[in-house]
């Protein structure tokens, strides 16, 4: 039986870690992510999980001893955000090309300097092009759900890859709402349990993990990280359709929400896309026709899919959580990439907002969606949304 | 007590074909060790010298169950070996005995690893950590660590006409270690292989961290002689620049005492990176390095009698 709680993001990562009853879970505290282990932590002292975990003393070795234990043949996890996610990123960029699936939520905070502690997207996409598998969630019911897919995802044999779960910092992550958690029996039978091929720990069968590689051998391995990436589309689908069978949702590449026969739409990620879906509603009950386009697989991104949902759009825009200084916005430019090989390409726009956490509000949306309705629009200009002048 | 033939015919877990320099006896440090493990052994290597050598894709020399990630987590990725194993153990899911063990140079030990060992030690893993110590980063070429000892010409702190080398003397890292109340730390030699085995033997038998440093003299970039890198480990314990001894339950004990101190000049010639040092004016860097060496002597000895809980 599903049962309904009051959970902040940051728990609703932690009832799945319940479910999911990892081997190994190692903690560092680096808030906003810090609840999740502090949850799970109860967990494991009030014996509703025997999970081992390691308290390490900084978010570098937090990754080490996750590909530590699951190098050993554990399923291990960590959790983190911003700065610990800069801090092991050293680590964080060796897992792909170790093949450890590991799975490890994000709650994405800005980075310094200055220093902010609250929202923006800035940690993880300064970790794009690395080889983990990326998924962002727009509340605590899809993290919670997210975070079950990619287990299944991370460790099927096709695909070996380590994945980021992401949620808002602040907003998702220490807001409170109402998610459903669904039976315990059913979840624990779909993750079950992780059976890698070799592993350390398996003494009889001795292998070596992360080699030197030159020159001869390095790219052909870094070729065949990609060919995993490519199997993880497919694989996605046929695992978040099972998932389906017990939570009764879908599981697409991204949320399209009233897209079909807008005359403008914005594409935007995580949390801010609720706010979107508002203000949708109310230009719709207003007359206007727009839409939303809400990515969830990031890494890979599945470009000819929103290049089919977005074609027959007049106007796009896009809202960046982040900046990538010097060069298009990092969803912007996705957009843009997907749409290029269209013969009648859309107009667009990117605007950037919400960086260290400054509030994005419904008529901060509208105002957007009225501007790409005029036609008023500029696909080489960065625009600035909440920005005082 | 295992006799050297012993400790050497006993199948080893480092295959010959590895590509160490030519004098290099890190592969001795590892199969007296590994040799002294009643066990199955994991390891996990930091960056360096040996994980370089014996892992060039596709060969690999292990025979054991071996890992690398990066230069400073060796002790962090033990730690999560370790704590899979208690893990798979309650679990039932694996059923084995085994030793985990974690190598790393100075420079990823006393340097860039340090707050990695320092975690896993304070943590209490059920693990051994060596540090194969030759002084420097000898993989990259000879630049100077927290374990190049004073006076010693390296490349990024030279000696030349304004400096003499390193002026700073060495981080004591065993008794750090020991200061972290564990088990066992000990300092050995490679040239004393029994010693040596016999205190791979207490690390791994220890009820918690053990700590290990070996002396590896670096015949590449102390610059001597290939066929003298025993001659050298032996001189840097006669010349009491290298003492052995342990650290067991926080007791110190001196291994070996020589009956008659060389004078450090004996260590000092015939490497390269000391070679400035025999200069007229740079006579009282070696007066102040023998100072230095008897006082810290003389303090150990203290230490020992003292019956002190370090």
């Amino acid at each position: 039986m599903s049962t309904w709680k009051p959970l902040s993001g940051t728990q609703a990562v932690a009832e799945a870690m319940r479910q999911i009853n990892p081997d190994v879970v190692v903690a560092y505290p680096i808030t906003p992510q810090t609840p999740i282990v502090e949850f799970f932590a109860q967990y494991v002292a009030n014996g509703i999980v025997d999970t081992e975990t390691i308290p390490v003393e900084s978010e570098h070795s937090a990754m080490s001893a996750t590909v530590g234990a699951a190098a050993a043949g554990a399923r291990a996890m960590c959790a983190t955000a911003s700065q610990g996610l800069a801090l092991m990123w050293e680590v964080v960029a060796a897992v792909p090309g170790l093949r450890l699936p590991i799975v490890m939520p994000v709650v994405n905070r800005a980075l310094s300097a200055p220093i902010n502690i609250h929202c923006d997207h800035s940690d993880t996409m300064g970790a794009t092009t690395i080889g983990w598998i990326q998924i962002f969630s727009e509340n605590g019911q899809e993290v919670y759900e997210n975070m079950l897919l990619a287990i299944r995802l991370a460790e099927h044999p096709d695909v070996l890859l380590p994945a980021m779960v992401m949620q808002d910092g602040f907003i998702t992550g220490h807001g409170v709402e109402n998610v459903e958690i669904f039976d315990n029996d059913k979840v624990r039978a779909f993750v079950g349990t992780r059976n890698p091929d070799r592993y350390l720990l398996d003494v009889e069968h001795p292998y070596t993990i992360g080699p030197l590689a030159l020159p001869d051998y390095y790219f052909e391995i870094k070729r065949q990280q990609e060919e995993a990436m490519k199997h993880v589309k497919k694989i996605y689908l046929e695992i978040g359709k099972e998932l389906s069978k017990i939570t009764g949702k879908e599981y697409p590449y991204f949320e399209s929400y009233k897209l079909d026969d807008a005359d403008a739409v914005i594409v935007v990620l995580s949390s801010t896309a609720g706010t979107a879906k508002d203000t949708v509603d109310k230009m719709r009950a207003e007359g206007k026709k727009v839409g939303l386009l809400k990515p969830k697989l990031f890494r890979p991104f599945p470009y000819k899919e929103v290049r089919a949902a977005l074609k027959d759009v007049p106007v796009i825009g896009v809202l960046d959580r982040s900046m990538a200084f010097g060069a298009y916005a990092p969803v912007y430019a996705e957009i843009k990439n997907a749409l290029f090989e269209l013969d009648k390409k859309p107009k667009l726009q990117s605007y950037v907002f919400g960086l260290g956490g400054k509030d994005i509000f419904k008529s901060d949306i509208e105002k957007a969606f009225n501007e790409l309705l005029s036609g008023e629009v500029n696909s080489e200009e960065e625009r600035y949304i909440g920005l005082r002048g | 007590m295992a006799t050297l033939q012993e400790i050497m015919s006993k199948p080893a877990g480092l295959a010959p074909g590895h590509r160490m320099c030519a004098g290099c006896g890190i592969g001795s440090i590892v199969r007296a060790i590994l040799a002294a493990s009643e066990k199955p052994v994991i390891i996990a290597n930091a960056t360096g010298c040996l994980e370089v050598v014996t892992t060039i894709y596709p060969y690999s020399a292990w025979k054991v169950p071996w890992v690398h990630v990066t230069f400073e987590n060796a002790a962090a990725v033990a730690s999560g070996i370790e704590t899979a194993y208690r893990s798979l153990r309650k679990r039932g899911k694996i059923d084995k005995d085994v030793n985990i063990l974690a190598f790393g140079g100075d420079g990823g030990t006393y340097d860039i690893g340090f707050q990695a060992l320092s975690g896993a030690l304070e943590r209490g893993h059920n693990f051994m950590y060596v540090v194969y110590d030759n002084e420097g980063y000898m993989n990259t070429g000879n630049q100077r660590s927290a374990a190049t000892p004073y006076g010693a010409n390296t490349t990024t702190v030279p000696a030349g006409s304004k400096s003499f080398g390193k002026p700073q003397w060495r981080k004591n890292i065993v008794e750090i270690a020991a200061a972290h109340r564990i088990p066992y730390t000990a300092q050995a030699a490679n040239h004393n292989i029994i010693d040596l085995y016999n205190k791979a033997k207490k690390g791994f038998e220890a009820d918690g961290p053990a700590f290990l440093a070996v002396l590896q003299p670096c015949t590449t970039n102390w610059r001597f002689d290939p066929a003298a890198t025993m001659s050298y480990s032996k001189l840097a314990v006669e010349t009491n620049f290298w003492p052995l001894y342990e650290v067991e339950n926080g007791k110190v004990h001196v291994n070996y005492k020589p009956k008659n101190r060389k004078p450090i000049e004996e260590f000092l010639k015939g490497q390269g990176r000391f070679k400035h040092l025999f200069k007229a004016e740079n006579k009282h860097i070696i007066e102040k390095m023998q100072m230095m060496i008897d006082e810290e002597w003389e303090r150990l000895l203290k230490l020992e009698e003292s019956g002190i809980v370090l």
